[in-house]
C-alpha cells in the first residue's frame, strides 16, 4: 500500500451525524467490554465458589468502588447490545434504505440504550 | 498481508458471519440470565449453583464464552487495524499492533480457560 497518499479527512473539523456517534460509541463500549469480561468472570467465579462467595458478591453491591466498576461494565454492555441489535436488524435489510431511516434507528437505539442504562443504574445504586 | 494473518477467520466474510452468530448467542444468554435474576429476586447459592451445574446450562455458558472470545478477537482486530496504523501511529505501527494483538489473543484465551475452570468446578453443596 502507498502510504504517501494525501489524507484530507480531519475528523475533528467535521460535524458528524448522530449515526457516527452511535457507531463510535459501539466501538468504545466494545473495547471497554473486552476488559469488563474479567469483571463478569470474577463475579461469576465468586458467586459459584461457595455459599460465602455468593454472599460476598451480594455484599459487594454495597461497596461504592465495586458499584462503579460493575455499573460501568453493565452500562457498556447495555449500550453495546442495543447498538449491536440495530446492526443485526439492518443486516436483514430493514432500515437501511436511506440515510434518514439510518438516522432514525440511531436515535431509537440511543433512546433504548439510555433507558437500559437507567435501569442498570437503578438496580445497582437504588435497589 | 500483515493484517489478515491475525484475523480470526482469515477472511472478512467469515469474520462477518462469526461476529453475527456469536452476537446472537451472547444476546440469548444475556436475556436468559437477566430474566432468571429478575424472576428469582430471593436467589440462594444452592439454587444458583444447581442451575449453573446442570449440563445444558454449562453447555450454554461454554458456548457463550467461546462466542465472547471469537467476538472480542474480531472486534479488537477491527479496532486495532483501523487505529494502530502507520498514518496514525507512525512507522512502528505494525510492530506495536502485533504486540497488542498477541496480548489481546492471550487475554481472550485466558478468559476461556478461566470460564471452563469455573464451570467444571461448581460444587452444589458448598
Amino acid at each position: 500500500m502507498d502510504n504517501k497518499r494525501p489524507v484530507n479527512l480531519d475528523i475533528g473539523s467535521i460535524s458528524l451525524p448522530i449515526t457516527s456517534y452511535v457507531s463510535i460509541l459501539h466501538r468504545v463500549s466494545g473495547v471497554i467490554l473486552f476488559f469488563a469480561v474479567a469483571v463478569f468472570l470474577w463475579l461469576f467465579d465468586a458467586s459459584l465458589s461457595s455459599p460465602e462467595g455468593f454472599e460476598s458478591v451480594k455484599a459487594m453491591f454495597a461497596n461504592p468502588v465495586c458499584q462503579v466498576i460493575v455499573w460501568g461494565s453493565l452500562a457498556a454492555l447495555a449500550y453495546h447490545v442495543v447498538a449491536g441489535v440495530r446492526h443485526l436488524i439492518m443486516d436483514f435489510g430493514v432500515g437501511e434504505d436511506s440515510f434518514e431511516s439510518g438516522r432514525n434507528s440511531a436515535r431509537l437505539a440511543l433512546g433504548v440504550a439510555i433507558v437500559a442504562i437507567a435501569l442498570v443504574t437503578g438496580w445497582i445504586f437504588l435497589w | 498481508m500483515v493484517t489478515t494473518v491475525t484475523s480470526l477467520g482469515r477472511s472478512g466474510l467469515s469474520d462477518w458471519l462469526i461476529q453475527r452468530v456469536s452476537a446472537f448467542v451472547m444476546t440469548a444468554y444475556l436475556i436468559f440470565i437477566v430474566g432468571y435474576l429478575v424472576m428469582n429476586p430471593e436467589l440462594t447459592y444452592a439454587q444458583w449453583a444447581q442451575l449453573n451445574q446442570a449440563l445444558p446450562m454449562r453447555m450454554f455458558s461454554l458456548l457463550t464464552i467461546l462466542s465472547i472470545a471469537a467476538h472480542a478477537w474480531i472486534g479488537m482486530w477491527c479496532v486495532l487495524t483501523d487505529y494502530v496504523t502507520v498514518r496514525l501511529v507512525g512507522p512502528k505501527a505494525t510492530a506495536i499492533r502485533i504486540v497488542f494483538q498477541l496480548g489481546m489473543i492471550a487475554i481472550t484465551l485466558l478468559y476461556v480457560i478461566w470460564a471452563i475452570d469455573i464451570l467444571w468446578g461448581i460444587q452444589v453443596n458448598g
